[in-house]
């Protein structure tokens, strides 16, 4: 390997399959264009001008059908859950959740007879933002430790 | 503001059908029942001397475990003397209401919510169903004798056991 | 999500089906949030608009209920979320007028600068959010970055970007900090330009202009009997703004227009709002100019805490007064008040009924997004094309958080 590298400088790369398939899911996250409540502005502004996710390789797509994360933006009531869950369904795999913002945490202060308590309830989560809304700087965060998440990932071996 | 506003004129017109509720303090307020209110709610927005033609708002309240239980309150707004008026038109349970969509186009939705969360049926509504919860949803969420966590369902472990299951309740309300 | 049936097989004379029932959103990136619309559509034409809402409703009505009326204020700033001090400032207004007090002359200003900040900041997201939707990706971005210079103020005042929570009864919680004027007087004096660029930028548009140009048009008749209010209203050519006719706080001490429009379609309802940032604009410059030091909260143990926290450290009876507030909250006298102020969506009214408890018996909000949502199911506005319906809601400017409460 190390003549080889050396034979091949600057023009070969040499890496696992499966490094280079979890590199490119993680530098193309496309999330949905999909706003539920006062998360979305957060999450509006961070794909805009100043914090741009775009440099993350993450942009919005209006169709579950294009997108690989989707970032639940806000509080998810009863009537609302099972349209995420069928969207969440349409999403082709690999898919990924960020749950955004404490509504979508946990329920947060509407502790009430129409919000659902956690989106963990009906979706599997992978990354939780906190906060009320969390500022764009911490979805960029939350963001980022879905791409180590990514990279972390053994989807070849999981297949046997 | 309700120092210039003629209640008397009202009070006079409905000859005893409509009386006046001193205790409201911030406007004028009048308290009618409902098979009037339809007459009056035209009376305030035909008549010259009022053009109440701005119908802000309808809210139900529910006086439990007190009578008469419950109470419609509406708001209007006069757009060209800058008066507001309030009427209440309390309502024995069950609940029933004429509708004044007729009146005022804005207050379908209105009468639409207040049948959501209290249950008050209007009567010849165009469009009475549910607003804000889905259409199978059971009970009235704003009444006070429903929990405000609801029921305990898979999307809210947190809620209150149905009345009649023989669990004990997982904790109290607020 | 679009599901499409066709529901209608044979009413057409050359017995080809035609109508069908088409649904738009609750996920679509034009509905500004969670609404969905029925559809019932021949061709390209449509024939009848049902909106659903309710798709965010959480409760709030209850929720207040069972807080205390200190508790209550972030959950107003949760209605309209683009405007939170607006929000807090009308909540913050009913409970004073129950309890018959008034804030001291500097926090009136300091809440009224805050409103109309947010007023422009609200304005600003539907000022390049109706282009979006229309196809104009630009405007947003940099009305984005306009609005990232707001939030930063906000940020300085309050501490938090959006969910100020500013407002308390009898004042505001903390003075403002020390160089924030001069930021917010910066923030002035780049946005007055900016406006113009908008204008030229979108409003010059030939594109822009022939989707919202007698599209949604809106008679004052018809206006008032759906009950709109705010821009939507005088875009109408009604000439009413609560600012102006019942001037609350300090609005009687400031010099500004009231922008009504004419025609009420979708442009003069976009153009009504761009003009208003206008004014707001003076409005702030204006607090700014006759904001005099002073106390920023009332002196009232009973219902605020103290300003001067050294005398908590001295005096026994500020610290139990300044614990039963923390523990319990304060006693509002028995009574009920609606108080309306001009949001930047609109009459926003608090009707608050208290039984003499810490806590209010009922809260009834009249959020004006659920009221001018309704003139979309009406079939008088010439909303004629699919495509006129997208810029019908943007031009309505709903937010659905406060729709749905």
């Amino acid at each position: 390997m190390g003549s080889l590298t050396a034979q091949y400088k600057d023009s070969v790369l040499f890496t696992t399959s499966e490094n280079i398939i979890n590199w490119s899911r993680k530098s193309s996250l496309w999330p949905e264009t999909f706003g539920i409540a006062c998360c979305a502005i957060e999450m509006i502004a961070a794909g805009c001008a100043r914090y741009d996710l775009d440099r993350f390789g993450v942009v919005f797509r209006s169709s579950p059908r294009q997108s690989d994360v989707m970032i639940i933006a806000g509080t998810v009531t009863k009537k609302m859950a099972p349209i995420i869950r069928r969207l969440y369904d349409q999403m082709p795999e690999p898919r990924y959740v960020i749950a955004m913002g404490t509504c979508a945490i946990s329920g947060g202060v509407y502790n009430t007879y129409s919000v659902v308590q956690g989106s963990d309830l009906f979706v599997p989560v992978d990354v939780h933002v906190a906060g009320c809304p969390p500022r764009p700087d911490a979805l960029l965060h939350g963001i980022v430790l879905l791409q180590q998440k990514i990279t972390g990932s053994r989807d070849l071996k999981q297949q046997v | 503001m309700a120092d210039q506003f003629p209640v008397a004129k009202i009070i006079a017109n409905f000859n005893g059908r409509v009386s006046i509720d001193s205790e409201v303090t911030d406007m004028a307020c009048v308290v009618v029942k409902p098979i009037d209110l339809v007459e009056l709610c035209l009376f305030l927005r035909d008549n010259p001397a009022f053009k109440f033609n701005f119908m802000t708002d309808i809210g139900g309240v529910d006086f439990f475990p007190n009578l008469p239980r419950f109470q419609l309150v509406y708001h209007l707004y006069s757009i060209d003397f800058g008066w507001r008026l309030r009427i209440k038109c309390p309502l024995e349970d069950p609940p029933k209401a004429p509708t004044i969509t007729e009146i005022w186009t804005t207050a379908n939705w209105h009468e639409r919510e207040a049948y959501d969360m209290y249950g008050i049926v209007f009567e010849d509504h165009p469009d009475l169903r549910r607003i804000y919860m889905w259409q199978d949803f059971e009970g009235w969420p704003m009444r006070r004798d429903f929990p405000l966590r609801g029921y305990k369902d898979k999307y809210n472990p947190f809620g209150e056991e149905k009345p009649g299951a023989d669990q004990d309740p997982i904790g109290d309300i607020l | 999500m679009t599901d499409v049936n066709i529901i209608d097989q044979s009413d057409d004379e050359s017995g080809q089906s035609r109508e069908v029932l088409m649904n738009l959103g609750p996920q679509h990136p034009s509905t500004h949030g969670v609404l969905r619309l029925l559809l019932q559509m021949d061709g390209e034409i449509v024939k009848r608009i049902e909106p659903h809402i309710g798709l965010l409703h959480r409760g709030t009505e209850k929720l207040c209920e069972n807080f205390t009326y200190t508790q209550i204020f972030p959950l107003t700033d949760r209605l309209d979320y683009l405007c939170q001090p607006s929000n807090n400032l009308g909540y913050a207004l009913a409970v004073e007028a129950l309890l018959g007090i008034k804030a001291p002359e500097r926090a009136q200003y300091i809440r009224v600068m805050m409103a109309e900040l947010s007023r422009i900041s609200g304005h600003l997201l539907i000022t390049g959010a109706l282009p979006m939707d229309l196809g104009a990706m630009t405007t947003l971005l940099y009305t984005m970055r306009d609005r990232e210079m707001i939030m930063d103020i906000m940020e300085m005042i309050s501490g938090a970007r959006m969910h100020t929570s500013y407002c308390r009864v009898g004042g505001v919680r903390e003075d403002l900090p020390e160089g924030c004027l001069e930021r917010i007087l910066e923030f002035c004096n780049i946005f007055e330009h900016r406006i113009a660029d908008y204008e030229s930028l979108v409003g010059n548009n030939r594109v822009f202009l022939a989707r919202v140009e007698n599209v949604g048009n809106i008679t004052g008749e018809d206006a008032i009997a759906l009950g709109l209010s705010g821009p939507c209203l005088r875009a109408s050519g009604i000439d009413w703004d609560i600012r102006r006719d019942a001037p609350y706080e300090i609005y009687d001490q400031l010099d500004f227009k009231v922008i009504v429009r004419t025609d009420g379609d979708c442009y003069d309802r976009w153009k009504c709002r761009v003009d208003e940032m206008r004014e707001s604009l003076k409005m702030v410059r204006q607090c700014i100019a006759q904001m005099r030091p002073g106390p920023f909260l009332i002196d009232d143990p009973k219902i605020a805490f103290p300003v001067n926290k050294d005398l908590l450290a001295h005096s026994m009876e500020a610290h139990i007064h300044h614990f039963k507030l923390a523990a319990e909250g304060f006693k509002v006298p028995k009574g009920e008040v609606y108080t309306a102020i001009e949001a930047p969506k609109g009459e926003l009214g608090f009707y608050i009924i208290s039984d003499g408890t810490e806590k209010p018996f009922r809260v009834k909000i009249r959020a004006p997004s659920f009221v001018n949502l309704q003139a979309l199911t009406r079939r008088t506005t010439n909303m004629k094309y699919l495509a006129d319906v997208i810029a019908m809601i943007g031009s309505l400017d709903p937010v659905m958080k406060e729709v749905d409460k």
